[in-house]
This record gives C-alpha cells, sequence and structure tokens, in this order.
C-alpha cells in the first residue's frame, strides 16, 4: 500500500541526495540535521518516557573528548577510544540514575540533578586544558596529510562518506526508538511515570527499568558525540558538555515533538536552521543571541504546541482524514 | 498463611503502628478495622513493602517478607489495592491490568498469556476490556473496580483490599462487598480488607481486627468484637449501633 511503501521511498531520494552533486554547505547541513536527528532521538528515548535529563551533555562530551584526547595523548584509534567512553558513560549514567531512581528523584529534582551533571562536566573539561586545550577546544591530530582518508584514525575528508556513516546511526537510533516503543518497557515505564508505587505495587521493578532506558540512552548519546568529534575535527567545551547543549537537546525534541519518530529528527532541523538563521542575520554580534532565542522559544513551544511540530502536523492531518486511534499492539 | 508478629513503624517521633501481632489462615477474609489514623493503612503498607517496619517480622508462606521491596512481595503472590485509587490514568483499561498481569507474577507471562488474564480479570469485576476504555471515563465505583481487576491479573495468593468505601453509596458499598466474597470464594484468595466504615464490612468478613492509635484492641468473629466494650467506645457515636444490627442482619 501506498503508506508502507512511502518511508523507503523517501529514505532512497535521502540517501541519493549527496549524489546529486549539491554543494558542500547544504551537505554539511544534512549531515548535522542527520547527526543532531540522532542525538536527540538518543535523548527522546527517556525523555518521553517521564525522565527529562539535562545531563546529556556529559555523554556527549565524553563520547567527543574521550575519543579525541586517546588519539592525540596517546595515539590511540578510535575504534578503541570509543570502547572506553562507552564504558565511562555506562559509569557515569549508574552513577548518576541508581541514587536518583532508588530514592524517587523524578521531575524537576532529576532535572537538576543532571543539569549539575552536564556542567561538571564541562568544567571538567575546560580545568583540564594542558590535556584537553580548555575551553579554545582541541582538534584531532590529522591522519589525512597524505591520504584523503584513514579508518584507523576514523577520519574521512570527503563528506558523503560521513553522510552514509551518520545516516546508519540515525536509522539505527530510528530502529532502537521503535524497539523501545515496541516493548511491555515502554508501557511500564509510561505507567511509572504517572504512578510510580503503585507500578511497584504490581511488580514492576522501577530502579532496574529506568537504569536501563537511561543506558541505552546514554550510550547512544555518547556515541553520538565521538561522531561529531571526528566528522567536525574539532570539539568544544560549550558545543559538546554543559548547559547550553543540554538545554539545546530538550528545546529541539520539545519543538520537534518527542512523542513521534521523527519528531527529534524535526526538531534537529529547526534548530538547526534556526541556529544558521541567527548566525547569517545578526552574524556574531550578539553573544548568546540563539541560547536567548531557545529559551524564550520553549516557553511558547510548552505552552503552545505542547506536542512540537511533527506532533501538531499530525494531529491537524489526522483530524482531516479518518481519526485513527492507535491501540497497542501485542 | 501471614503471621504478622510484633510489627511497628515509627515515622521520627510519632509511632504509626505500635507491636501489633495477628494471624491469618488461607482462604479467610479479616476485617482490619479502626477509625481514621489508627494504622490500618501504615499496616498495609508495611506488608505489601512500600515501607520498611522498624521493629517485627512478616512471615507469608513460611518466609520472612519484612523490608522485601514492593516488587518483589508482589512476586510472592502479594497484592494490594490504594484507598485512593491510582491507575495510569494515561493508559488505557486493558494496559493498566495487562501491565500487572505482565510484570506482577513470579513467572513472567507471554504477552498474549498476560492480555487473556487481564481480560479474565476485567470481566470478574464488570469492567470493559476493549482497547478503547479510558481510565477518564471512570466513576469512583469503576475507579475502585480498576484498583481490583489490576491487583487480581498478578494472580495473587493474598489479596490486601484497602476499600476505604467512602464515595460509595450504600448499594455500591454493598456490591463492592459481594464482589471481594465472590473473589475468595471463585479464586481462593485470601483477602484482608481494611476499612473504617464497619457495617458493611461485616457482612463478609470471617474475622476482624480492629486497631485503635496502631494497636490491637480487639479480635474475633464480627458478632463477638462488634459488642466488645472497647470498640464501642472507639466508635462511640459514630456506627456502633448499626454495625450491631448489620452482624444481627447476618445472623439472621
Amino acid at each position: 500500500m501506498k503508506s508502507s511503501l512511502a518511508p523507503f521511498i523517501a529514505l532512497a531520494v535521502l540517501a541519493l541526495v549527496p549524489l546529486m552533486g549539491i554543494g558542500n554547505y547544504p551537505l554539511h547541513l544534512l549531515i548535522m540535521v542527520l547527526l543532531w536527528g540522532y542525538v536527540y532521538t538518543s535523548w527522546s528515548i527517556m525523555g518521553r518516557l517521564g525522565m527529562v535529563s539535562f545531563g546529556h551533555g556529559a555523554f556527549l562530551g565524553i563520547g567527543a573528548y574521550v575519543v579525541v584526547m586517546g588519539w592525540n595523548s596517546y595515539g590511540l584509534s578510535p575504534w578503541f577510544g570509543v570502547p572506553i567512553a562507552l564504558a565511562l558513560t555506562a559509569i557515569v549514567a549508574f552513577l548518576i540514575g541508581y541514587p536518583c531512581f532508588r530514592y524517587k528523584i523524578v521531575g524537576h529534582y532529576f532535572a537538576l540533578v543532571t543539569l549539575a551533571l552536564s556542567e561538571v562536566t564541562r568544567l571538567i573539561i575546560v580545568a583540564l586544558r594542558d590535556q584537553t586545550g580548555g575551553s579554545l577546544g582541541a582538534t584531532p591530530k590529522t591522519a589525512l596529510a597524505e591520504t584523503s582518508w584513514s579508518l584507523g584514525a576514523l577520519q574521512f575528508s570527503n563528506k558523503i562518506v560521513w553522510f552514509y556513516v551518520i545516516l546508519v546511526f540515525w536509522l539505527l537510533g530510528l530502529w532502537v526508538w521503535k524497539k523501545v516503543d515496541e516493548s511491555m518497557g515502554r508501557l511500564a515505564l509510561e505507567a511509572i511515570s504517572q504512578e510510580e508505587d503503585a507500578s511497584a505495587s504490581i511488580g514492576i521493578n522501577v530502579t532496574r527499568l529506568k537504569l536501563g532506558v537511561t543506558m541505552i540512552s546514554a550510550l547512544m548519546t555518547c556515541i553520538g558525540g565521538a561522531l561529531y568529534a571526528q566528522y567536525q575535527l574539532y570539539v568544544n567545551p560549550e558545543t559538546v558538555s554543559g548547559i547550553g547543549i543540554s538545554l539545546q537537546m530538550v528545546f529541539g525534541v520539545i519543538a520537534g515533538g518527542m512523542y513521534v519518530r521523527l519528531g527529534p529528527t524535526v526538531g534537529a532541523a529547526f534548530t538547526l536552521l534556526l541556529a544558521e538563521g541567527l548566525r547569517l542575520g545578526f552574524g556574531n554580534k550578539y553573544h548568546a543571541l540563539d541560547s536567548t532565542v531557545y529559551g524564550l522559544m520553549l516557553v511558547l513551544f510548552i505552552i503552545y504546541m505542547p506536542k512540537g511540530i511533527l506532533g501538531a502536523a499530525m494531529e491537524a492531518m489526522g483530524k482531516r482524514s479518518a481519526p485513527q486511534p492507535k491501540p497497542y499492539s501485542r | 498463611m501471614l503471621s504478622v508478629n510484633g510489627l511497628s513503624k515509627t515515622f521520627g517521633g510519632f509511632t504509626a503502628v505500635n507491636r501489633i501481632s495477628f494471624e491469618l489462615a488461607e482462604g479467610e477474609i479479616l476485617g482490619l478495622i479502626g477509625p481514621n489514623g489508627s494504622g490500618k493503612s501504615t499496616t498495609f503498607n508495611l506488608i505489601a513493602g512500600a515501607l520498611a517496619p522498624s521493629e517485627g517480622s512478616i512471615r507469608f508462606l513460611g518466609r520472612e517478607v519484612a523490608g522485601t521491596h514492593a516488587s518483589k512481595v508482589a512476586h510472592l503472590g502479594i497484592a494490594r489495592t490504594y484507598q485512593i485509587p491510582r491507575p495510569f490514568r494515561k493508559l488505557s483499561l486493558m494496559e493498566n491490568v495487562a501491565l500487572a498481569a505482565y510484570y506482577g507474577q513470579a513467572e513472567r507471562p507471554t504477552r498474549e498469556r498476560a492480555w487473556a488474564q487481564a481480560k479474565e480479570a476485567l470481566a470478574l469485576v464488570n469492567l470493559p476490556s476493549e482497547e478503547s476504555a479510558r481510565v477518564d471515563g471512570l466513576g469512583a465505583a469503576g475507579l475502585k473496580k480498576l484498583e481490583l481487576a489490576r491487583a487480581l491479573a498478578t494472580q495473587p495468593k493474598l489479596l490486601l483490599a484497602d476499600e476505604s468505601l467512602g464515595g460509595l453509596d450504600e448499594s455500591e458499598m454493598n456490591q463492592a462487598a459481594d464482589m471481594l466474597a465472590m473473589i475468595r470464594d471463585k479464586r481462593g484468595v485470601t483477602i484482608i480488607w481494611v476499612e473504617h466504615i464497619m457495617g458493611v464490612l461485616m457482612r463478609v468478613v470471617d474475622r476482624c481486627v480492629v486497631l485503635d492509635h496502631g494497636e490491637v484492641i480487639a479480635e474475633g468473629k464480627p458478632e463477638s468484637v462488634a459488642h466488645d466494650p472497647k470498640v464501642v467506645e472507639v466508635y462511640l457515636g459514630t456506627d456502633a449501633d448499626e454495625v450491631q444490627r448489620a452482624v444481627a442482619g447476618r445472623a439472621a
């Protein structure tokens, strides 16, 4: 039928776009949308189930910096750096998640704890300036002096290669979302977010479920950080950790719509266009203009469009065509 | 089946439950009664694992369960309802109950089985099991039934029913009482029924434990408890007469 084929056609068109000779800048934008779409999707996997984290900047930062520092300081290939970053992310996610979930730190309090986490990560990166380059950021030593690509260093000068690498991760992110969405765990986590004590009383192991989905989300975000660093070949504590990026993730997801699978990706496109628009429109004259605009728009979205751009659009379309309540399928 | 011994719970300097002890035999319906604030709900929370006791033991089927986590207690075969219903409001009735069937048993069933058990539990309390049936449409009596269905779906051996029947009219109260009796008879579930209105409870319970200020002040058959001077004193001016009438009506 039309509806079942449409996503594959859209995907095929998307996969062919870089081969149609679009310029470097549009290709860069497309890659960034997919990369941030993947990161936002990772965030939403826990965010939409009642665990709003402002701490994902920490996981992104660990992914980016561990890989870059491993390469620069020890000549460690990203192929080894990424597993180390993942292990470190898992430890940090556990140390933050376990006490929160065990002692029922939820809602705003959970958001505050995680907010501290992402800021602490940024401060650590800045404080270790001898190793990390501090607030000036760091550039991975190039492996592309004599060649245009190096698989061992995970560096490719050709953007088209990056497009396909990131496209694969983006698709994987959407696949994980689908798997989580179809699991009983999703239903249980929704129940937990509504009535935590009652959930425990019917046998749901609240701590374990929350920790599980947090791990999935954090580890995926960590990979996003590593991909970002390898693609940009530059990392900066402000762009991969701290409050700013964490807030941007939350904003992007809410703007796009966190209850539909492509919502976070739409949010990524929206935030990117917004940031680029502000940059082109106002230059760098007004520092932190984008953060201010994000904050303002976040408030407006929460009040007037809580389901986000895609959520609202789908609702509007659903009203026009036949309404289809989607029952939970076994 | 259940044996509570010297159970205490203090919150700071306040003693909510003070060294209470009672026994429960398999297949019994035990009424746990007492005025507001007498420690009934705390006792419930202690047995269900929502609170850890300060002192004392709770043995269920020969196993110490005091301080066991709530989700583990559910797997051992103890289910509970809440005095103020706590449905998962954004889920359908079916999903509410199916979650309990899926997660509430010691051995996790397949999804198909969990859905079948949920359907059965909903049917038992006369609630609809279509996917479209939502929590929003339920009134006070419906929410109580949903609490029951959710607890029953975990296939419990012991049901802790926190049924403060306030908010229900008389025929609804009687229906709720009959439903608990039916659950015991049909499903062989042992029940502890918490209530502060004594009349309706006296019709169906086999035995009563009366709490006041966190202590057991009387225990025994409904007819003897209803005439116990200490119980009459606690309930004096409320519904002692009515209770005695209800007990008399039951004998007749």
